[in-house]
């Protein structure tokens, strides 16, 4: 027997942002439902690096950056658990004289946005963080940003939802759906809903969703390839970050070192991910080159997941080109984690207000209309 | 099934009985498999050989399966180079057709046509109070002990198990001269005794079961069965064992060292990482992946023999495993003895039947699991309690095993919920009500063991 629901707003996918988005239009008093393929929060928004980090963003992106950096600092209390938010501080490393100019570039162009970060020259850097290895030239600190625990942040958020009184049906995949001129029908697994308006924030799936609808969005599946240590005496005190993005590293508190770089291997259509060997064993080599101390130790675990990519690394979040009341926020490229809870806010935004507070020109769907490219490959975080 | 090429790379993981005749029979039939084993020698758990220089006699190590042993060990010797033999060397990685491999500190790749995997199977662990002190080891641990090294795990050693490891272990402890405190069966006379008639079908094990049995009780050694509530006592050490009897009393032994373990679960990782399906058994509770009678997994290229895809025993898996090789060959399209496969295919039939009888005999000790205390350690890679698996599952909604993963780091740290994987998953289907099938399986993930981050490339 299929469930009907009749809901003001419908969302396909129940990552961090839907959900985010999910409890903002509840606190507005609209009425939501959220149909997640999987579990919600367990896809891109749960198996990343678990950065929150502002630095060495687009620079379209970081006036979003700041106003969700904002929210993380009261996340606990909204979501009534520990999400393990810490401002460790974001340190990202030259390795060449040309990797510090680009540096320096960056935290010009970064301060504009109220965004301040304090360049390091090489001894500077070997005072502040001893435990890097030699091959540093110099770095840029941000230290208003931070590292979390990825898997707990999109749940709690759909737990929050959930409670406020929105319907979350997981293990709920879309098949179909359709503009019916009063709004929209969607068929998922099981259930069936009724809604005026549309979200579409289907992760590596929402470029199938817009064709449905007749737009572009050419999202091409983005696997990370994550690398997890047994517990080590705490010694990696920011969350690290290098020019080129071939290494990032953190270390929680409990004694775990987390490292990336590198892509894994994916299946679109059975929405399967892997970590490929040569990337796992190609960053234990960068790991130990940022940071010696990891030589003697051990891994104890890699995983993979699937995020959407857009050809230019930013995402789409704008109203549909073609429909009214339908919504799109998806292909962040990797690098959605710390973007989740404003872009929920912006979500909620663009349907009770009809604008957002921030300034989302630069992430219009339309920008693809003419794209004939394919997809392309690209660094993500 | 599959294509056939013209010199095909088979490979076998395991060098124990279910390997080592996997390999024996490809070799035979004109494949020259390469046999990837962890150990230094040849054996598998079962009939584990100790280190040079700590040789003993088979029939010291082995007892009554001397004979079956120094065969099994004899395989590589006999067929020398037809046989690609690498032990010391870890599978820790395989997708799709190719393993990922750490030897001598270096890693290494290997491309396949066909895998058997033989990975044999590790003692099943239950959490009780003390079970993470020091002195407190598996069954299979202490055989080890005993077997590889000549040692005993204390001076005085109590024993707690649910299946047949349990009155032979006792055996070989009391032979090799260690004092016995208490030898404890956690499951109930009862079901033995129910399931007689089909233990009876394997007229040779059985007698050996009895044999054990009654040279324990000559020993003195009285195995207590339907033991309840067992609680290690000790600071810093294992002290002395508390149980209950059936009817409800308390009783305490002293001892320094405790062999621990209720039945096996088969090493599946391998399997799962390579996709192949599972399915849950709801005798012995565990996730298993599935074979046809020949050990044909749901990957086309993929065989499963031994103890790794379901417990038979060491002698289930030397049949097993010749009938795995052979479905190799007869997918390579090679010629094999037909009467040979009719035969082995009856053997493993009637095997089966003991087997289901065993199971029955020595069921699932639930109880164990039925009222494990808050602040029992599950976990002791993450350092993970009973509780805090049963607030996840009640105040966030984790009602599946890799949702509870993701909330309280079950499953992530060193064995990947080896050791504790099964005991969350009773712990949790009894939080949330639901069958334990419907909690599911914890998704592996790999390297499967550890790996040395400054191993080379």
């Amino acid at each position: 027997m299929i469930e009907r629901l009749t809901v003001d707003i419908a969302i396909i996918g129940g990552g961090t942002a839907a959900c985010a988005a999910a409890v903002a239009l509840r606190q507005a008093g609209l009425t939501v439902a959220v149909l997640e393929k999987r579990l919600c929060g367990a896809g891109a928004s749960g198996v990343n690096f678990g950065g929150v980090r502002q630095q060495g963003r687009h620079p379209a992106e970081l006036p979003l950056a700041r106003r969700s950096r904002a929210l993380w600092d009261n996340l606990n209390q909204l979501l009534g658990e520990d999400v393990e938010f810490e401002a460790t501080g974001h340190i990202k490393i030259a390795r060449t004289e040309a990797d510090m100019a680009e540096l320096e570039r960056y935290a010009e162009m970064a301060r504009d946005h109220g965004l301040e970060l304090t360049l390091l020259g090489a001894n500077a850097v070997r005072d502040e963080l001893p435990w890097l290895g030699p091959n540093v030239v110099g770095a840029s600190l941000s230290p208003t940003d931070g590292q979390a625990n990825p898997r707990v942040v999109g749940p709690a958020y759909a737990r929050l939802a959930r409670k406020l009184g929105a319907e979350i049906r997981e293990f709920a995949p879309v098949h179909r759906a359709v503009a019916t001129g009063a709004g929209f029908e969607t068929e998922a697994e099981g259930v069936t809903v009724t809604s005026r308006w549309l979200v579409n924030a289907a992760g590596a799936g929402a470029g199938a969703v817009a064709t449905w609808f007749g737009e572009h969005a050419p999202v091409s599946p983005l696997m990370p390839s994550m690398v997890v240590t047994e517990p080590l005496p705490y010694l990696i005190s920011r969350s690290i970050g290098v020019c080129g993005g071939d290494i990032y590293a953190r270390q929680i508190r409990r004694g775990n070192v987390i490292f990336g770089g590198g892509h894994g291997w994916g299946d679109t259509e059975r929405g399967l991910a892997r970590p490929k060997t040569e990337e796992t064993l190609g960053g234990m080599m960068r790991a130990v080159d940022i940071v010696p101390a990891l030589a003697g130790a051990q891994v104890i675990r890699t995983w993979s997941g699937m995020d959407g990519q857009m050809p230019d690394h930013i995402p789409v979040i704008s109203f549909s080109s073609t429909t009214p009341r339908l919504v799109h926020a998806f292909g962040f490229s990797g690098h959605g984690f710390q973007l989740g809870p404003v872009v929920g806010q912006i979500i909620a935004e663009l349907i009770v207000d009809g604008q957002s507070a921030s300034p989302i020109a630069p992430f219009a769907i339309q920008r693809f209309a003419g794209w004939t490219g394919a997809p392309s490959e690209g660094v993500g975080h | 099934m599959g294509s056939i090429v013209a010199d095909p790379k088979v490979v076998v993981i395991g060098a124990g009985p279910a390997g080592l005749r996997a390999a024996e029979t490809l070799a035979r039939g004109g494949v020259r498999p390469i046999l990837i084993d962890e150990a230094e020698r040849p054996g598998g758990q079962i009939y584990r050989q100790p280190p040079p220089g700590a040789q003993r006699s088979a029939a010291a190590l082995y007892g009554f399966e001397a004979s079956k042993a120094v065969a099994v060990h004899a395989i590589l010797s006999r067929l020398g180079n037809a046989i690609d033999y690498r032990p010391r060397t870890l599978v820790w990685n395989v997708f799709q057709q190719r393993l990922d491999t750490l030897a001598s500190g270096r890693h290494g790749g290997l491309d396949f046509d066909r895998l058997v995997i033989a990975s044999g199977a590790m003692d099943r662990v239950l959490p009780f109070p003390g079970w993470t002190l020091p002195g407190v080891f598996t069954l299979g641990g202490a055989q080890i002990a005993l077997k590889a090294q000549g040692v005993s795990i204390g001076r005085r050693v109590a024993f707690v198990g649910a299946g047949p490891l349990l009155p032979l272990v006792a055996y070989q402890y009391a032979t090799a001269g260690a004092e016995i405190a208490a030898v404890l069966d956690v499951t109930p006379f009862a079901g033995k005794l129910k399931n007689a008639p089909h233990l009876l079908a394997q007229p040779g094990t059985l007698a050996k079961g009895l044999w054990y049995m009654t040279r324990n009780a000559a020993r003195g050694l009285t195995i207590r069965s339907g033991v309840r509530a067992i609680r290690v006592e000790g600071k810093g050490r294992v002290q002395g064992l508390w149980w209950q009897d059936a009817s409800g009393a308390e009783h305490r032994v002293g001892c320094d060292a405790v062999g621990a373990s209720f039945g096996l679960r088969s090493e599946t990782q391998l399997a799962d990482l390579v996709g192949c399906a599972f399915a849950f058994d709801g005798v012995t509770r565990q996730w298993i992946p599935a074979r046809d009678a020949a050990g044909r997994s749901s990957v086309p290229y993929v065989y499963l023999a031994g103890d790794g895809a379901g417990i038979g025993g060491a002698d289930v898996a030397e049949l097993q495993g010749e009938r795995a090789g052979l479905a190799v060959l007869e997918d390579l399209g090679k010629a094999v003895d037909g009467a040979r496969v009719a035969t082995l295919d009856r053997k493993l039939v009637r095997q089966g039947r003991f087997r289901r009888a065993l199971e029955n005999a020595y069921p699932y000790p639930a109880h164990l699991l039925d009222d494990v205390a808050d602040d029992e350690m599950v976990c002791r890679c993450e350092g993970i309690t009973a509780g805090a698996l049963r607030s996840a599952a009640v105040e966030r909604g984790a009602h599946e095993m890799n949702r509870l993963k993701a909330f309280t780091r079950i499953g992530m740290g060193r064995c990947q919920g080896r050791v504790c994987g099964h005991a969350a998953a009773e712990i949790l289907a009894r939080t949330v009500a639901k069958d334990i099938a419907a909690v599911g399986r914890l998704r592996g993930n790999p390297p499967i063991k550890p790996l040395p981050i400054g191993a080379l490339p």
